[in-house]
């Protein structure tokens, strides 16, 4: 009875039950001292007398426990020297069971006959075989445990194995195995009793006690797993149909899943591997709340580790059919374990996963399989809401990201994007980043347009606002990196096939639709960009083949374009449009397309009046104008007039006259491209950059109303060098004494008033200066035309 | 019958010497005063031989009306005390009237006796072979001298020994089922067996053999009967479940054991019981007895 009356009263036990043992083990060192076989029997036993006691727990048992068999084995030596007691072993065998009490006796008794095999007199396997039915007479499960467990020991190393001393004449290794599996086979079933002894208010403690003592249960396991001549055949047929007999029978969840994962630990995975149908084959026998998915995860890792180990391994897992049995023993399990959390199922799956990942890298059915079976399980379930679950999908979804390099094969798996759909958004979102992170890292290219319908599906989670949840209450950063992904993913979207590149452009333009004002402005650019590279590639081969009908032609690209900017009319996103407008139309540009070029500036234009009213925006455009403009030469002359006109009309319509000056003179540039064939229009460049000096002396006086003082001079500073540029490129309107003239100028500005000048400006100039020095110093044709300007 | 050297001063010395003595073996016995010595063992129907000398004390002469030695088989009820019951009588005449000077020997021969009951030494009886010799003497008394030997008779192995086996049980509380493999044990036997656990309702602590000797004596309404438990050997430790069966491993040889004796004279009998005892937790006792029979098997070596 295991009465406990706090631990204090248990320490005091303790001490006396090891003070009992000290005080008959002096008396029986004596004996053995001096011989005398009768006494050292008798105070043995009454040492062993102490290991009756019902008081102790576990842990203090075993305390009692090692210090009784450390006296054993010195008992042990004494009965080895039948010279020193004179009793022929035969007779010591019998003398030791004439104790009256049952636990010292089988202790004895056990000590004698680890020497009467030893001796050999008698064959191994009967003295096993009587020893381990005798010790039936203990039925109290710690006492009974301990016991088994001191004949567990005392036998190990003389069971009749394969090579050992003890084999022959009729002891074969099956007496071994038989030995060790009935012992165990008893143990457990006291093990498993344990839980019934005691109250059962203290049900929790007697299951913390019990658990502490399964060791002593497993070891007989691993002393099967030990012996040499345990070879598959007696593995398949003898020793796990029993165990898993004992195992299932005990119907005891920690007994249970203890020793499955006992013989998945202990026993090699060659014979798990061979032996598959039936060990699985336990498993759904089991109570329904044993923790399988831990026991076949390791099974499965171990098997997958197992297969790694080797190549040459692989058929034998195909010639098993491995994975359809795991598969079976899973879905089995689940079916069996009605209570199993949803966390388990797809844990279990998890696992099966990665074992065929490593095992059968290519077979993606069979990923295909385990994927479909996680969606059986998910369907008629809402969305996920436990966490630890929604972390197990994530694993399960990512595993075979990480093991193909190729995101494409993820996308051939038709039940990847089911699985998907159940998760919740956040995970959603979680998991579309993990595959575009994955796409990313391997840089696999997604080559056609149905692959790319199944990947924005995939991630529709970023795409897209999903059912229910708002972007509001988002973070922006995450938002924006997430966005971000998007649009790295973009350009990883590629065909060589222009046709199909159209396509996939269009299907990616369809999804990116629905993505809504706050998505547009990330995704549109990378898409146009997208869209003008496949534009440039075109364009080589463009030769506009008359009468055939070629779905991919720059027009109807440029089409697409237009309808692509247009729609960030609804976020609104003027100034990114414009710019995209700009880029467009270079590319149109470049196809000699002037209409389409055309348009895109007029859509350009409109927007610069219509929708962009911040003043430093306006400064910013008009320049991404003029300089998009300046480099058009597809453009008839007329067309060519409109714009330049109207981009000069807005820069010098700017709000601030620096701005304005500086737009106007930049004007000058649509006047002179520096090209073989540009127009070079000397006299209107020369019109703009005095319409700029003007403009800078007007915002000169305007500082000196406004502050009394002069503005910065740094706008003459900046047209000079405006005009050395057209100088030395030729422009025959600027000549060297205008240059000087305006050099003079900028002087007179800078003594009349050398506070303001700032050092900058001041710097400015001075290097300018510093380089007509140089350039006259040059000499050569350059330093002539330079010659009559006097610093 | 308070006899004992050196009490008063004998006028001579007696002493029995068996004639195979030195060949014969001896075996302990247990004297009323205590004390064991060892004493010649004879079985039925075996011929007693051997000398009587009578020495007279230094320079005294004996002077005497006969000397006989007589063969008793006595029984004797401790409750009873001081009254013999001689069984077995016989006697031999050593000497004719008339004086001993000087040590004399007298050959003394009991051929093919009839002692069908063994030494027996229990609670409330006993049983004792003696030779006693008398030197009969007219006016000082006579003189008497006992010499003690035991009696032992084998049995052979009984033809039929039919094992022990019977379920026994209270009703939805405890049922089980054991076997000894034989109802009859010689002396130096082991009981096998084992006892199997059909239904167990009640915490059981341990489990007993006990191995009780039951005497009884006297007849009718003076019998008396003794019983006391010669082993108890614990068979189990802690509670079986159904389905469970322990072994029975019981070496008779260290306990003090005798055949069974049945209404030996009609004065006695001696029985043997197996009795298991069953503890629970709250120290009830549920025990079944049973008896067996024992029988001294004759020594092979």
């Amino acid at each position: 009875m295991m009465i406990s009356n706090g631990i204090e009263d248990e320490e005091k036990w303790l001490a006396e039950g090891i003070a009992g043992i000290q005080h008959n083990a002096f008396y029986l060192h004596r004996a053995v001292d001096s011989n005398n076989l009768r006494e050292a029997l008798k105070y043995s036993a009454q040492l062993l007398s102490e290991l009756r006691t019902s008081k102790l727990s576990p842990h203090k048992y075993y305390e009692l426990y090692m210090r009784a068999f450390d006296e054993l084995r010195r008992l042990e030596m004494f009965f080895k020297d039948e010279d020193r007691h004179g009793c022929s072993i035969v007779d010591l065998y019998e003398l030791v069971q004439h104790a009256g009490n049952v636990l010292p006796r089988l202790y004895l008794l056990c000590t004698v006959g680890s020497v009467y095999i030893k001796s050999k007199e008698a064959p191994a396997k009967d003295v096993l075989k009587d020893l381990v039915e005798m010790c039936r007479a203990v039925q109290n499960p710690i006492r009974g445990l301990f016991l088994r467990s001191y004949l567990a020991q005392v036998s190990r190393d003389k069971l009749p194995d394969i090579g050992s001393e003890y084999e022959g004449e009729g002891d074969t290794v099956m007496d071994a195995v038989e030995f060790v599996l009935q012992n165990f086979t008893e143990m457990n079933k006291l093990w498993v009793r344990m839980q019934h002894q005691g109250p059962v208010r203290e049900k929790e403690k007697l299951e913390k006690e019990r658990s502490e003592l399964r060791d002593l249960v497993g070891k007989n396991l691993h002393v099967l797993s030990q012996i040499e001549g345990v070879d598959l055949e007696i593995y398949r047929d003898a020793v796990l149909p029993r165990v898993l007999e004992q195992i299932v029978n005990c119907k005891d969840e920690l007994a249970q899943y203890y020793l499955m994962d006992c013989i998945i630990q202990v026993f090699p995975d060659e014979y798990h591997l061979q032996t598959l149908e039936t060990l699985l084959g336990a498993c759904p026998q089991l109570q329904p709340t044993v923790d399988l998915k831990t026991v076949l995860s390791q099974l499965m890792e171990r098997l997958s580790n197992y297969a790694a180990s080797s190549p040459e391994l692989l058929p034998e897992f195909l010639q098993v059919e491995a994975f359809s049995k795991l598969s079976n023993a899973i879905g089995k399990v689940i079916e069996a374990q009605v209570d199993m959390p949803i966390v388990g199922a797809i844990t279990l799956y998890v696992s099966l996963l990665s074992f065929t990942l490593r095992v059968h890298p290519d077979r993606l059915d069979y990923v295909d399989q385990v994927l479909g079976a996680c969606v059986k399980i998910l369907s008629g379930k809402a969305k996920l809401e436990d966490s630890k679950a929604t972390k197990q999908v994530v694993a399960l979804l990512s595993a075979p990201l990480d093991k193909y390099d190729d995101i494409v094969t993820a996308l051939t798996l038709s039940n990847y994007p089911r699985v998907m759909d159940h998760l919740d958004a956040g995970t959603n979102k979680i998991m579309a980043m993990v595959i575009i992170r994955s796409i990313m890292k391997n840089k696999t290219f997604v080559s056609t347009s149905d692959k790319v319908e199944v990947l924005f599906e995939l991630i529709k989670g970023l795409i897209k606002d999903l059912e229910g949840i708002s972007t509001d209450d988002l973070d922006e950063e995450d938002f924006n990196e997430e966005q971000n992904s998007v649009a790295c993913l973009m350009h990883i979207l590629y065909n060589d096939d222009p046709e199909e590149m159209l396509k996939i452009i269009c299907t990616v333009w369809k999804h990116i639709m629905a993505g809504g004002p706050k998505r547009l402005p990330f995704t549109v650019p990378p898409l146009v960009f997208s869209a003008l590279k496949l534009v440039r590639r075109l364009q080589g081969q463009d030769g506009d083949v008359a009468g055939e009908e070629v779905p991919a032609t720059p027009r109807k690209i440029f089409q697409l374009l237009n309808q692509i900017i247009e729609s960030l009319s609804v976020v609104p996103a003027p100034e990114l449009a414009l710019r995209l407008y700009l880029q467009c139309a270079e590319g149109a540009n470049d196809c000699d397309l002037e209409p389409v070029a055309y348009d895109f500036f007029t859509q350009a234009f409109v927007l610069y009046e219509e929708e962009i009213a911040d003043s430093k925006a306006q400064v910013t455009a008009i320049h991404l104008i003029i300089g998009t403009l300046q480099r058009m030469n597809v453009f008839g002359v007329e067309n060519r007039d409109t714009l330049t006109h109207k981009a000069t009309g807005y820069s010098a319509k700017l709000l601030k006259k620096p701005d304005q000056c500086r737009a106007v003179y930049a004007c000058s540039h649509l006047f002179w491209v520096d090209d073989q064939d540009g127009i070079k229009d000397g006299e209107r460049v020369l019109l703009c950059l005095k319409r700029s000096l003007r403009i800078a002396n007007a915002a000169q006086q305007m500082a000196n109303v406004t502050r009394g003082s002069s503005g910065p001079v740094t706008l003459f500073v900046e047209i000079l060098n405006k005009y050395l540029y057209y100088f030395e490129k030729g422009n025959p309107q600027i000549t060297a004494s205008v240059i000087q003239g305006l050099i003079d100028l900028i002087k007179t500005e800078m003594q009349s008033d050398s506070a303001t000048g700032g050092p900058a400006s001041d710097a400015f100039f001075t290097s300018t200066l510093r380089y007509i020095q140089f350039q006259k110093q040059k000499g050569g044709a350059m330093g002539e035309k330079y010659e009559p300007i006097k610093l | 019958m308070n006899f004992i050297i050196g009490a008063f001063k004998p006028a001579c010395h007696i002493s029995v010497a068996f004639s195979d003595a030195k060949s014969r073996k001896q075996v302990p016995l247990k004297k009323e005063n205590g004390q064991t010595v060892m004493v010649p063992f004879f079985r039925s129907q075996e011929n007693i031989t051997g000398k009587i000398s009578v020495e007279p004390i230094l320079g005294k002469k004996v002077e005497h009306n006969g000397i006989k030695v007589e063969l008793l088989g006595q029984i004797e009820m401790y409750f009873d005390k001081g009254n013999f019951y001689d069984f077995t009588s016989l006697v031999r005449e050593l000497d004719v009237p008339g004086e001993i000077y000087e040590r004399k020997t007298f050959p003394f021969e009991f051929s093919t006796v009839e002692m069908p009951y063994e030494t027996y030494n229990g609670v409330n009886v006993r049983l004792r072979y003696v030779l006693k010799v008398t030197i009969s003497r007219g006016y000082a008394g006579s003189i008497t001298e006992y010499q003690d030997f035991v009696v032992r008779n084998y049995s052979p192995t009984p033809s039929i020994n039919n094992s022990i086996k019977m379920e026994v049980g209270i009703e939805d509380c405890l049922h089980i089922e054991f076997e000894y493999n034989k109802s009859k044990y010689h002396l130096k036997d082991v009981i096998l067996g084992k006892i199997y656990f059909l239904l167990v309702r009640i915490k059981i602590k341990n489990m007993d053999l006990e191995i009780r000797r039951r005497e009884s004596t006297g007849s009718g309404p003076n019998t008396h009967v003794e019983t006391e438990t010669l082993a108890k050997f614990e068979l189990m430790d802690g509670a079986p479940v159904r389905g469970e069966s322990i072994p029975i491993r019981l070496f008779l040889s260290p306990y003090e054991l005798t055949p069974t004796y049945r209404n030996i004279n009609n004065k006695f009998s001696v029985k043997y019981y197996l009795n298991l005892v069953l503890v629970d937790e709250e120290d009830r006792r549920y025990f079944k007895q049973q008896e067996i029979t024992m029988y001294r098997l004759g020594e092979t070596s």
